[in-house]
């Protein structure tokens, strides 16, 4: 069973998230914000990381140095949630190691499919 | 030299307007006729004595011969030329320009009034990108709009498409979808009075409004008899016809310094005072127990007298301009560094007067008088405010004396070869 841990700011996103990728097999740790840092996320055993972009106190860009320079967490995949119209931070987050992009308003199959690639990739 | 070949050409323009042959104009300038056929033909030079001679014979100032009488419009044609040129453009026969605007006058009309629109395109695109890029508030509502949206189509997506959903996560997805639903509502109605209210902002970018209120006064002849008849309702009513509310706004501003300015000074009075000669603002000034910069603003107003003034802030920014015939000022972009207003704006109190001259225009003499004030709208220990006014009165050239100062437009389109204070390289062949 894939560990997904899901850091996203939107409660109801969130909760549809978990619903969709726990219907689809996998264990869902959602965190509400990334303040808990790097830590909270290794605390998760994540397979898969998917990161909002906008998180309130820390910026998902952060997030994803601080990932990227963590020897337990470095290859583990980085799914980033992002909305149109944040171009310049996108090609910031693609420097900085993410793996793969999902845009808002994403469809469930994207969603669904992006997951199953990146889990697969790893495992 | 692009002077003489204006000159040339427009002694032959006026001599044929006049009927007359060229050996009656040579024989009464005392000059021969296949002399002035060359000068015509601008394969000779023509200045001094014979260009006065020549002037006097054809019935027109010399001034009139020498410098061009589109003024202005060898300037705007030659800012044509210089974006033209920015943009990788073939360059244009800029040291032609007289020659142009004298013999096609309504073609450089038309390039003109081109170059004028396509910077106001120019200006409104930029203001439009800018809102789109830096505006936080439209990126944050469009952000809010996306993301209740997400939810909104995950959560509708999971209702449709999970056939054995249980009961209680049923129930959880509908709260969700209605708080999201309303959100997006909320969200989207704020976008669109957003934007319903930008529409007079984005109008603001298209027009300088300096230019449009400039457009009024110059319609109305830079008089405003109403300001003292009492009829000050019917200058506001014109000043909200502007198009464009920054325009509005500006004008707004300046009527209300005026209507003050009156009452301080009346302008029977200046009239009166002045008695059709030339003004001293610190004299009058100190006559009517007013300030200085009322004198000077009262000036640009005085009727069949041209005062030209320009008044700017301590930026250097111009906030007014009454234009003085032949005196260049710059459409766009910056002024000359040269001129006495920035001198008088950096000696607050201080009494600058010069006689300057016009690059490129050797007949022309201007008398300008500067002076700027130090403003504390917040007393002791607030900001300084300051403003420099600048009157731009026509003089004599005086044989034999130089000009304390050479000014010009600006220094894209300014063909002073020699200048300490260029900016930028000009377009105009230095000379």
């Amino acid at each position: 069973m894939a560990r997904v841990v899901l850091i996203e700011d939107e409660p109801n996103i969130a909760e549809a998230i978990r619903f969709l990728l726990a219907r689809d097999g996998c264990e869902v740790h959602a965190l509400p914000d990334g303040l808990g840092g790097v830590e909270a996320v290794r605390a998760g055993a994540p397979d898969l990381v998917i990161l909002d972009l906008m998180l309130p106190g820390v910026s998902g860009l952060d997030l994803l140095a601080a990932i990227r320079a963590d020897a337990g967490l470095a290859a583990v995949p980085v799914l980033m949630l992002t909305a149109k119209g944040q171009g310049r931070d996108r090609e910031a987050a693609e420097r900085a190691g993410v793996s793969r992009f999902m845009t808002k308003p994403f469809a469930n199959a994207e969603m669904l499919a992006a997951v199953r690639d990146l889990v697969g990739q790893q495992g | 030299m692009p002077m003489q070949a204006l000159t040339g050409t427009r002694l032959r323009e006026r001599r044929l307007a006049l009927g007359l042959r060229q050996a009656e104009i040579a024989g009464q300038a005392g000059i021969s006729a296949s002399y002035l056929n060359l000068i015509e033909h601008n394969r000779r030079r023509v200045q001094g004595e014979v260009l006065v001679a020549l002037a006097g014979a054809l019935g027109v100032p010399v001034a009139q011969l020498a410098e061009g009488a589109e003024g202005g419009l060898g300037d705007d044609l030659r800012a044509a030329a210089a974006t033209a040129a920015a943009l990788g453009a073939e360059a244009a026969e800029v040291g032609r320009v007289e020659e142009f605007a004298g013999r096609f006058p309504g073609w450089a009309s038309v390039v003109v009034a081109m170059h004028g629109r396509m910077q106001s395109l120019e200006r409104a695109v930029e203001a439009l990108n800018d809102r789109m890029t830096h505006d936080p508030h439209l990126s944050e509502s469009l952000h809010e709009v996306l993301s209740a949206l997400s939810s909104v189509r995950s959560t509708a997506a999971i209702l449709a498409e999970t056939e054995d959903i249980e009961a209680e996560w049923r129930e959880r997805f509908h709260r969700n979808l209605h708080a999201d639903s309303e959100r997006m509502a909320a969200g989207a109605e704020a976008l669109v009075a957003y934007l319903d209210g930008s529409e007079a902002a984005a109008e603001a970018g298209i027009a300088a409004p300096l230019e449009e209120m400039e457009a009024w006064l110059a319609g109305r002849g830079w008089v405003l008899p109403e300001l003292e008849a009492g009829q000050g309702a019917v200058l506001a009513a014109e000043v909200e016809r502007l198009a464009s509310g920054a325009a509005r706004e500006l004008a707004r501003g300046w009527l209300a310094q005026a209507a003050r300015d009156a009452a301080a000074l009346p302008m029977a009075d200046l009239i009166a005072a002045l008695d059709g000669g030339a003004p001293d603002p610190l004299l009058l000034a100190a006559r009517f127990g007013v300030g200085a910069d009322v004198v000077f603003r009262r000036l640009a107003l005085v009727p069949e007298r041209v005062f030209g003034l320009v008044v700017c802030d301590a930026s250097g920014t111009l906030l007014f301009r009454r234009p003085a015939e032949g005196f260049p000022l710059p459409r766009f972009g910056s002024a000359c560094p040269l001129w006495p207003l920035f001198t008088a704006l950096g000696h607050a109190g201080r009494a600058v007067v010069a006689e300057v001259a016009v690059a490129g225009q050797r007949l022309r003499r201007f008398r300008v008088m500067a002076h700027a004030a130090a403003e504390h709208p917040a007393g002791f220990g607030g900001v300084e405010l300051r403003h420099a006014h600048m009157l731009v009165m026509p003089a004599e050239a005086v044989a034999g004396t130089a000009a304390q100062v050479t000014v010009g437009p600006t220094c894209r389109i300014c063909p002073r070869g020699d200048c300490p204070a260029r900016r930028e390289p000009s377009i105009v062949s230095l000379g």
